[in-house]
């Protein structure tokens, strides 16, 4: 999968169209590892008496920046879905700056990848929210007829968790 | 228009991301529901298709940020300290609604639950736990702010 991502760059991006809507560019992408780029845009503000991009702006670059780390873990596609995301805001993004995104996939087993990430607008190392995430792998391998997936159902069926593919 | 539904008009209008995104909230007295209608730019995974995660959770997080606001004694926009959000079920291809609740407001924090459904309120699709810094009015009102509770722990 890292090849794939690395040849299509922002072009992996632009096949959802929430990351083509907030305009995400792929910026870097390593095994494991995923650099993206939210650029700053009025629409995006949360509170025009500040000018600062919305929390839940920074919360879908978190998530995408997430789930291209997970992919640049794998060795082939596979299909993946939030299981959950805890998010701490640390300070507010500066008005006028891009928001970036490093994500780092540190763990992979058979159904579950754990997922640790910044957000950050000029400084990684003063960064303005930071993420800790895991992923469900193979999330729509067999949808059963007429429903939608249930990833709790699957985290509970699957408990062995002791295979790493990294 | 009550105090509580002219502080919504006005909080929806100063978020033009709550607009980007479609968001729409009612109040049925002092209820509200928060409404992200369906639309094309809200997939993340045009493949199932599914609602994009990061959306349903900065849905969640602006209808606990717009359930605080509109508490009598909050001064201004609840910032987030943090939220945990939990995908419960994959978010399809339709209209989505949201209802929060404060579980505990203080002088400066409030705790608030929130949860996300589509066809049925009893299978949520998305739930987020958070945490919001406050800023109370001169007055904040004592049914619903317990004064300096929050430095307990501090001390």
């Amino acid at each position: 999968m890292l090849t794939i991502l690395k040849d299509l760059g922002s072009h992996a991006l632009q096949a959802s169209p929430q990351a083509k809507a907030l305009g995400l560019v792929l910026v870097a992408v390593e095994r494991g590892e995923a650099t993206v780029r939210c650029p700053y845009r009025p629409e995006l503000v949360g509170d025009v008496d500040t000018g600062v991009v919305a929390g839940g702006v920074v919360t879908t670059l978190l998530d995408h920046t997430c789930g291209q780390a997970v992919m640049a873990s794998l060795e082939t596609y596979r299909p993946i879905a939030t299981l959950d995301l805890r998010i701490d805001y640390l300070r507010a993004a500066q008005p006028g700056l891009d928001v970036i995104a490093y994500a780092h996939c540190y763990k992979i087993t058979r159904s579950v990848a754990f997922v640790r990430a910044t957000a950050y607008d000029q400084d990684r190392d003063d960064p303005v929210a930071t993420v800790q995430a895991t992923f469900m792998l193979d999330s729509s391998r067999t949808p059963p007829p007429g429903q939608s997936r249930s990833a709790p159902e699957q985290a509970a069926s699957e408990t062995d968790t002791g295979e790493t593919r990294i | 228009m009550s105090e509580a539904s002219d502080k919504l008009q006005n909080l929806i209008g100063r978020m033009p991301y709550a607009q980007f995104l479609g968001v729409r909230m009612e109040l049925a007295g002092d209820e509200m529901t928060a409404i992200l209608p369906y639309s094309a730019h809200l997939i993340g995974n045009p493949a199932l298709p599914a609602l994009h995660g990061g959306v349903l959770g900065a849905f969640l997080e602006m209808t606990a940020v717009a359930q605080l606001f509109i508490l009598q004694g909050v001064a201004r926009q609840p910032r987030p300290i943090g939220v945990t959000v939990e995908y419960l079920r994959s978010g399809r291809p339709m209209d989505t609604y949201a209802r929060a609740q404060v579980k505990r407001i203080g002088s400066r924090v409030a705790n608030v639950y929130v949860e996300a459904w589509q066809e049925t309120r009893a299978a949520p699709i998305t739930s987020l736990h958070g945490r919001f810094l406050v800023t109370p009015t001169q007055t904040p009102d004592p049914a619903t702010a317990t004064e300096g509770q929050d430095d307990a722990a501090a001390k």
